[in-house]
């Protein structure tokens, strides 16, 4: 078998078992917070009467591990089960946000790789020069803010002032694309400005370094243009670490934007999480964090086959 | 211009601008006085209703675990839109009085043991089935047996016996109860088929509009009932669509507002509602509610069990700076009884506690208490500003000598964990359309919400004694005695009553205030239109 393929086996495997433990502990974390769902659902209408009829009809009054393994077993066996809160199937309900979650990262990713790569390109052609300072400045300062008062900052201006965007972002499947696109306008543009400037300073820190090399002066040397030079030479052989910080940025945007979805009222993941901890909705809170988890691991999975790709000495191990 | 006379415009029409006041800010941007006359004639003619159009409503309160359910209901989205496809038997009208809905007529036995309430004749629900008393029997049934998990449990558990009689659905209480209607518009009893027993989460209701659409926690839209009771859409519930959008977020909210993106939002921060009201297409319309913020002591746990410490805390309050401080005037003071202006038979001659430094010194001094810290705990989530309306009351407290310390507790689990449970913390209520139902809920012995420990047999016998009481004179006394005594002795301080701050569009017509609840108690779908 291909050392590739091997790696990418074992890697799987190991990811499960991670699942598996994260799973686990998101368990004991939720039992550990004080209160359960019926009594995060009651909150000051509670009586012990009506708290002891909900706990029996939402099953809270068996064990812990019992409740842990029926989630389990369901799952394994492709059965999210039903929300404790509002009884829906928590499958459908992971369905629609998920896929907006997915389509906001899409969207937002869309335009922020290429750009920041783009940007990274052209801070190394002109390093330590205007464009430079100017790329680095703007995307670090955009970094430096929280991303609510980014947000609170365009709606301020494209919404309010010059009504130009929706102030927050409803989708619904009678929408056409574009009237989507419209939509999120804001929250993708608030992401492509968060993310930005990690993607844009890694792109530019790895190709300087390559720049070192002795390769890159033959090249100079060949009389190439400067741009050529970092396209052609530095920019290949600099790919290892730039992909894997687009996959860290990536992996955010899909599961780290709740602040953003809070503000843009925008129906995600997270907020859909941030309401089941809230509530105490355990089997939601597993599924939730299970697939956030596994989001993070299949992308790292992919980050470091692309490392190895791109390595013709790992590629090709002795 | 135009913007300033349409904003001013919609100040008569809201019944906020008189037309001295129109006559003068427009003769201020210039209008000739016979024009302004006929622009002030044109608003003030209260416009006959539209039909048609799409109401948007932005509301703080939902979440993605919200059910259709009405047992389940605690948040403002699941009741602003409950109150599109589900009836109570009857509700509370603005004036105070009963109004009735899916209950046609009703009338009590003199000792207001029996009530019977008459059905609506004919009506159907929205999947077209014919309401009868069997149905409202059923809801009720579905609130109060041993397996329900209602938070209107407490409310109906009073009831007896119940039996439907034709079309005649009728209650039995335990102990007489004049105000029962009052308890029976509890925003958890909309009457569904079968009770709801089939299935709870269907949204059948003879509301005015119908579910079309729910995402929890994200929006839910409505479409006119065709056959709704009460009239055609020219007549009530003018709108095609009504849309609930879940906007937790205030700036969110604050913003959707003004960008035009909904029509109305609830609860405007009272920080922003001055500067936000100042925007020419919308206006801040505050009701007087009987919601109350409270930081509350528990009478039977030391040192609160002294009262002498509690005086001493009641009179080392200052009302009026936390009214305008935390509230921002949008509320009124507390008097440290849990009633207003805003409910029948309050009486108006109890004195005001007064804010006296001197007075708080001296019951300090009396109630000898050690000195150790007295511990007040609240979250942010206790009610909005209670972190900085604790901050203030221990600086009060600490310009009277009085050891006051705020510890501060997370949101999550704060009523599970803190209220009810620690001794001293802050809290809110959202009020109850009459004082038995106030009381009921949370000064009488046996209530699960006595979050005060109440727990006084002389004020029991007077509750129960006017609530059988049918002579109105007779009963505001003992209400009046009631009150003086809680306020003399409980638990409760009672700095502020809230207002119900909303944001309207200027596009909305006849709006009204209501003061059983915000957005003119979520029945503004079925009562504004948009020009």
């Amino acid at each position: 078998m291909h050392p590739v393929l091997t790696l990418v086996v074992q890697r799987l495997a190991l990811g499960i078992l991670l699942l598996l433990a994260a799973s686990a502990l998101i368990f004991g974390l939720t039992e550990i917070l004080p209160g359960d769902a019926a009594q995060a659902i009651l909150g000051q209408a509670a009586t012990a009467e009506n708290l002891a009829n909900l706990r029996e009809e939402m099953g809270l009054d068996r064990p812990a591990l019992t409740r842990y393994f029926e989630w389990l077993g369901g799952i394994v066996t492709g059965d999210m089960g039903n929300a404790l809160t509002n009884k829906l199937p928590i499958a459908d309900q992971i369905a629609f946000r998920m896929s907006n979650t997915l389509f906001l990262a899409f969207w937002a990713a869309l335009i922020s790789v290429p750009l920041a790569i783009l940007l990274g390109l052209i801070a190394v052609r002109y390093q330590n020069r205007w464009p430079d300072k100017l790329i680095s400045g703007v995307t670090l300062a955009s970094i430096s803010l929280p991303e609510f008062m980014i947000a609170y900052i365009l709606i301020f201006f494209f919404a309010v002032q010059l009504f130009w965007a929706p102030s927050f972002a409803s989708i619904n499947d009678g929408m056409t694309l574009l009237e989507q696109l419209h939509a999120i306008s804001l929250p993708v543009a608030v992401l492509t400005l968060v993310v930005l400037a990690h993607m844009m300073r890694m792109t530019r820190a790895a190709i300087l370094n390559v720049m070192q090399s002795a390769y890159i002066e033959t090249a100079e040397l060949k009389g190439l243009t400067t741009f050529n030079v970092i396209y052609r030479h530095a920019f290949p052989n600099a790919i290892a670490p730039i992909v894997t910080v687009v996959m860290i940025n990536l992996a955010y945007l899909v599961v780290g934007v709740v602040v953003v979805e809070v503000v843009f009222a925008y129906p995600g993941m997270g907020q859909y999480l941030v309401d089941a901890v809230v509530k105490r909705d355990v089997p939601v809170v597993l599924t939730c964090g299970v697939i956030f988890a596994a989001v993070y691991i299949v992308l790292n999975i992919i980050a470091d086959v692309v490392s190895i790709l791109a390595n013709p000495r790992l590629r090709h191990p002795k | 211009m135009k913007d300033q006379l349409d904003h001013y415009a919609a100040r008569v029409t809201a019944g906020k601008m008189n037309r001295r006041e129109f006559m003068g800010k427009a003769a201020a941007l210039g209008v000739s006085a016979a024009m302004a006359s006929t622009l002030f004639a044109a608003a003030a003619r209260a416009m006959s209703p539209v039909a048609g159009g799409v109401f948007r409503m932005g509301v703080q309160g939902g979440e993605s675990t919200n059910s259709q359910d009405p047992a389940s209901w605690a948040s403002d989205v699941p009741i602003a839109g409950g109150n599109c496809w589900g009836e109570s038997l009857v509700e509370v009208a603005p004036d105070g009085s009963i109004e009735g809905f899916v209950a046609e007529s009703w009338e009590s036995t003199a000792d207001a043991k029996t009530w019977r309430f008459k059905i609506r004749d004919g009506i159907e629900f929205s999947n077209g089935k014919t309401v009868t008393a069997e149905d409202a029997l059923r809801t009720m049934e579905r609130h109060s047996n041993e397996d329900s998990q209602s938070g209107a449990l407490g409310i109906v558990q009073s009831i007896e016996s119940m039996r439907v009689d034709g079309d005649v659905f009728e209650v039995t209480l335990g102990i007489g109860n004049a105000d029962l209607p009052y308890l029976l518009t509890d925003y958890h009893l909309k009457i569904q088929p079968d009770g709801g027993f089939d299935d709870p989460t269907a949204a059948i209701g003879t509301g005015p509009y119908t579910l079309e659409t729910d995402e929890p926690g994200v929006r839910m839209t409505f479409k006119r009932n065709p056959n709704y009771w009460a009239g055609g859409q020219d007549e009530i519930a003018h709108y095609d669509e009504v849309e609930v959008i879940v906007l937790n977020d205030a700036t969110a909210r604050t913003a959707a507002l003004q960008s035009g993106q909904v029509d109305s939002i609830n609860r405007v921060e009272p920080k922003i509602a001055a500067l936000l009201d100042r925007a020419p297409t919308l206006s801040v319309r505050a009701t007087e509610g009987r919601g109350h913020y409270v930081f509350i002591a528990h009478i039977d746990t030391a040192p609160f069990d002294n009262n002498e410490l509690r005086l001493a805390l009641k009179y080392a309050l200052d009302r009026q700076d936390m009214v305008d401080k935390i509230l921002q005037g949008y509320g009124s003071v507390g008097n440290d009884f849990p009633i207003n202006g805003a409910y029948p038979l309050f009486d108006a001659t109890i004195p005001q506690r007064e804010h006296s430094l001197e007075k708080a010194r001296e019951h300090y001094a009396k109630s000898g208490h050690d000195g150790s810290p007295i511990i007040l705990r609240t979250a942010d989530g206790a009610f909005p500003g209670a972190v900085d309306a604790a901050a203030l009351f221990q600086q009060s407290c600490q310009a009277a000598g009085i050891p006051l310390e705020v510890r501060r507790e997370p949101n999550d689990g704060y009523w599970s964990e803190v209220w009810n449970v620690q001794p001293f913390c802050c809290s809110y209520w959202g009020g109850r359309p009459v004082q038995d139902q106030m009381y009921t809920t949370a000064y009488l012995s046996t209530a699960d919400w006595n979050d005060t420990r109440w727990k006084v047999p002389e004020f029991d016998e007077m509750l129960l004694a006017a609530r059988a009481e049918l002579d109105e004179a007779k009963r505001k006394e003992i209400y009046s005695k009631m009150g003086r005594m809680l306020r003399d002795e409980g638990g409760l301080i009672l700095p502020m009553f809230n207002n119900f701050v909303d944001g309207v569009s200027n596009q909305i017509q006849n709006w009204s205030a209501d003061p059983n609840g915000p957005q003119m108690n979520w029945y503004a779908s079925k009562k504004t239109w948009k020009a």
